[in-house]
């Protein structure tokens, strides 16, 4: 059975991009937010540090510094109009949510407080500048509830536990809603729509080690990616330099920012050596790379001389008590260390997608190197590629470009609500999703779903993690035609329409798959090293060939398609980077 | 500061990954509509690392052993709130509690109070609509240009409340709740109190006369089981009885 609705706009996910443009959405026009979870087990409330915006509230700052910065940290493929817009309307963005009741830390004088983080530096790199404006270390948790709370007030529309599966598109190419799967019944719904926006997050959990949610499995791009939409720079994937060591658990980078130290089995502090101005605030790259290197020439700690040691033994174990209580306490419980005394042994960690589907600075889908709108398809947040992150993410400007974009897709929405009309969708809009349920409910006896995934997260890990090479990545091209081949042979034992998660996995696993291999593909042909994606085969950044975005398509046969797009330049002429 | 021969010193001997596995036992209250009106108990056995979270260890067995076996999870460190369930008898989140925590044996319920759907997962929406009921959004129409100025006492009066992650473990646990679903339970008047004693917000009175009708805060018999179970340590009996004493004495 079907069940059909009809809205103006279709918000898909509930965290933080979702939630800020369904607040602005709803009280102009008619807004429905569907979410597989419910909106505050959203993964922005995982995110510990802070959020940069140059306030200047403890010394100076300016956001053409924030804009430099985020260009520079992401290794010039950054579109720099749109980190332009990113760090300009940041300010505005936080006072907005500190009047919406955000709980941030103060100073003396009662403003918002701000410390230091990775990458974010005074006048062009001269030192590291007070610019992450935090609640504690759970400011991610804070934004997610005080915009819940927002959409409380507003009494949005969700549509819990409800998980989109499909785009629907009419021949022409306009957006005409999304297919659901409500888990708590079985039932498809069909959600008819002028304009949808996708705000799903990312897809970390394709590696073993990962600071992501189960949930993060590349939902949005992946349903986008089968309706023809491309899928943008997916070859950059950023690896977080201090994630609890086996966990993946993040150990927020507002620890380096409160004085933390990294430290090999010597007890150097070896980002002294790689990067001599701001050491342990390098950018994330930088340092899982450093990491990487110590780890290979020998120095790493722990019987396999696998990791490293974060070390806040120094602080005063009131710093962490009241603006890093809950990494203190991810490590006394999950690995039995007490960070006042002993240091908290760390690996890098998968944590965020730069890329994913292309947008423009209005969060509207754009596809081709011409970038032609696909009229009202929009996506925010981590699913997203604007492109204000570029080759490598500087820590904060995550839950900055939720806040920044969200608002901007959700303002262009509510706009293009009021004169487009409300499309057909397409005759047999559930068939697909019918067909690919049934594929995967009906067979009896195949290849188990988390076996498949498991063999995709550890070879992800082993060959498209922080370093990469031909070699490496033509491997992981194999394993994955084999593993995407089984997929199409998994069962399942659970065959009820009741909360049926064993059946969602087994979606999930399907999206991840596309996302792995749209990675894997761009990865192999873009032969330089940039930001985080470095191959071993080709160290060095090549701009006469690769200062260009990567498009993946899908072509009918399943096969990727790749095509490039220019960057957008603006005032940064792309130099060496050092820090 | 540490010198790096002490770093070293002090970590010698940290248990960085098992070096053996331990047995053990899960015993898990089940149900599904569709196989039986009747809940029933099923039993597993499994090799762990003693470290191993107990949501991981559910996975293993959904994974390997039954697939029917169903829960919610997202994070799985503590922050989303999903994984709220009746861990040897007392709440907690699954993701928070290790094997060697509860190795023997371990028996697993779904949080009480609420309608049980299927296995581990239960009618989660009485539960939001007490949160939804107490206002919980800050209240404040005044014009800012930037941003609101707050001391850091006036911060720091608060800032209990604000981790909350709306996982319910408190509300379930306690025994008001079992007894009167209408009762708006410690995790909504939590999330008032967050307000209520937020120098910025302007609307604590209507909180404070939701909270004394009498699905309200009278209705806690101070039994700290609510305290007990919140994973994220949150002083909940307190900060119940702050709201109380701000209503007999009209004051925050």
């Amino acid at each position: 059975m079907t069940v059909s609705h009809s809205y103006d706009a279709v918000i898909v996910g509930a965290g933080g991009a979702g939630l800020r443009a369904a607040i602005e959405t709803s009280g102009r026009v008619k807004t429905a937010v569907i979410s597989k979870l419910y909106p505050t087990r959203s993964h922005t409330g995982a995110a510990q540090g802070g959020v940069c915006a140059a306030l200047g509230n403890v010394e100076e700052d300016h956001p053409e510094w924030h804009a430099f910065d985020t260009v520079k940290g992401g290794d010039y493929l950054v579109d720099q109009p749109a980190a332009q817009i990113l760090t300009e309307e940041a300010i505005e963005s936080i006072y907005q949510l500190e009047r919406w009741g955000l709980p941030f830390n103060r100073t003396p004088d009662g403003l918002i407080d701000q410390r230091r983080f990775g990458g974010h530096t005074a006048n062009h790199g001269e030192r590291p500048v007070r610019r992450a404006c935090y609640a504690a270390d759970r400011t991610g948790h804070m934004i997610l509830q005080t915009l819940y709370q927002q959409c409380v007030k507003r009494d949005v529309r969700f549509f819990n536990e409800f998980y989109c599966l499909d785009l629907l598109r009419t021949d022409d190419g306009r957006t005409a809603g999304v297919v659901a799967y409500e888990l708590a019944t079985g039932e498809l719904h069909v959600f008819r729509a002028k304009a949808v926006l996708f705000a799903t997050g990312g897809y970390g959990r394709m590696f073993k080690v990962t600071s992501n949610a189960h949930a993060l499995t590349g939902d949005g791009p992946s349903v986008a990616w089968r309706r023809g939409i491309p899928l943008e720079d997916m070859e950059f994937f950023q690896f977080h330099p201090t994630g609890l060591y086996r966990l993946g658990v993040l150990l927020s980078e507002g620890a380096r920012g409160e004085g933390a130290i990294l430290r090999n089995r010597d007890g150097e502090r070896f980002m002294e050596r790689y990067a001599p101005t701001i050491k342990d605030l390098a950018p994330r790259d930088v340092i899982s790379r450093s990491i990487y290197q110590e780890i290979k020439e020998g120095r790493g700690v722990g019987p396999k001389a696998d990791h490293l040691y974060l070390d806040l033994t120094h602080l005063d174990p009131h710093v962490l008590e009241e603006k890093l209580p809950d990494i203190t306490e991810f490590a006394r419980v999950y690995l039995q260390v007490e960070p006042t005394r002993e240091p908290v042994p760390i690996q890098p960690t998968a944590h965020y997608a730069m890329g994913g589907i292309p947008t423009d600075v209005h969060a509207r889908v754009v596809t081709g190197p011409d970038e032609q709108v696909v009229p009202g398809l929009y996506a925010a947040g981590e699913c997203a590629c604007v492109s204000v992150h570029g080759a490598n993410r500087l820590g904060t400007n995550s839950l900055l470009d939720i806040v920044v974009f969200g608002r901007r897709g959700g303002q262009d929405i509510a706009e293009y609500c009021n004169h487009a009309d409300l499309p057909d969708p397409p005759a047999a809009s559930t068939a697909d999703t019918v067909a690919m349920l049934d594929a995967i409910v009906s067979r009896r006896t195949g290849d188990n779903v988390a076996d498949i995934r498991r063999e995709l997260q550890d070879a992800m890990f082993d060959l498209a993690f922080v370093v990469r090479t031909e070699e490496s990545l033509s491997e992981m091209e194999e394993i994955l035609t084999g593993l995407r081949d089984r997929y199409e042979r998994v069962a399942i034992t659970d065959k009820g329409t009741v909360y049926n998660t064993d059946l969602m996995e087994a979606v999930e696993l399907g999206f991840l798959l596309d996302c792995a291999a749209t990675l894997v593909a761009a990865a192999q042909a873009r032969d330089e090293s940039r930001g985080a994606h470095y191959r071993e085969d080709h160290p060095l950044r090549d701009d006469a060939n690769w200062l260009k975005h990567s498009l993946a398509y899908r072509l009918d046969d399943g096969s990727i398609k790749l095509e490039t797009k220019p960057v957008k330049l603006g005032p940064y002429v792309p130099m060496e980077r050092k820090y | 500061m540490a010198t790096a021969a002490e770093i070293l010193e002090t970590s010698e001997g940290r248990r960085v990954g098992a070096t053996h596995l331990i047995t053990l036992e899960l015993r898990i209250r089940r149900f599904n509509p569709q196989v039986s009106a009747d809940p029933w108990w099923d039993e597993f056995t499994v090799q762990v690392d003693p470290f191993e979270r107990l949501v991981e260890i559910l996975h293993e067995v959904k994974w390997h052993h039954d697939g029917t076996l169903t829960f919610r999870r997202s994070c799985a460190h503590g922050i989303c709130g999903s994984d709220a369930m009746v861990i040897n008898g007392h709440n907690a989140l699954a993701c928070k509690v290790l094997a060697k925590d509860v190795a023997p044996k371990v028996t697993i319920e779904p949080i009480r109070g609420l309608r049980v759907l299927k296995d581990l997962i239960v009618d989660m929406d009485p539960f939001f609509d007490g949160y939804r009921s107490v206002l919980p959004y800050l209240v404040n129409d005044e014009e800012a240009p930037r941003e609101r100025i707050q001391s850091q006492e006036e911060r720091e009066r608060y800032d209990d409340t604000t981790k909350c992650i709306l996982c319910a473990a408190c509300t379930t646990s306690c025994p008001i709740f079992w007894a009167d679903d209408a009762y708006v339970g410690p995790a909504a008047i939590v999330n008032a109190h967050r307000f209520i004693f937020d120098s910025r917000d302007r609307a604590p009175r209507e909180r404070l006369a939701i909270l004394s009708e009498k699905t309200g805060v009278f209705r806690c018999r101070t039994t700290f089981n609510c305290t007990e179970a919140c994973p994220r340590g949150i002083e909940v009996t307190k900060a119940i009885q702050e709201v109380k004493r701000a209503i007999l004495f009209d004051r925050t």
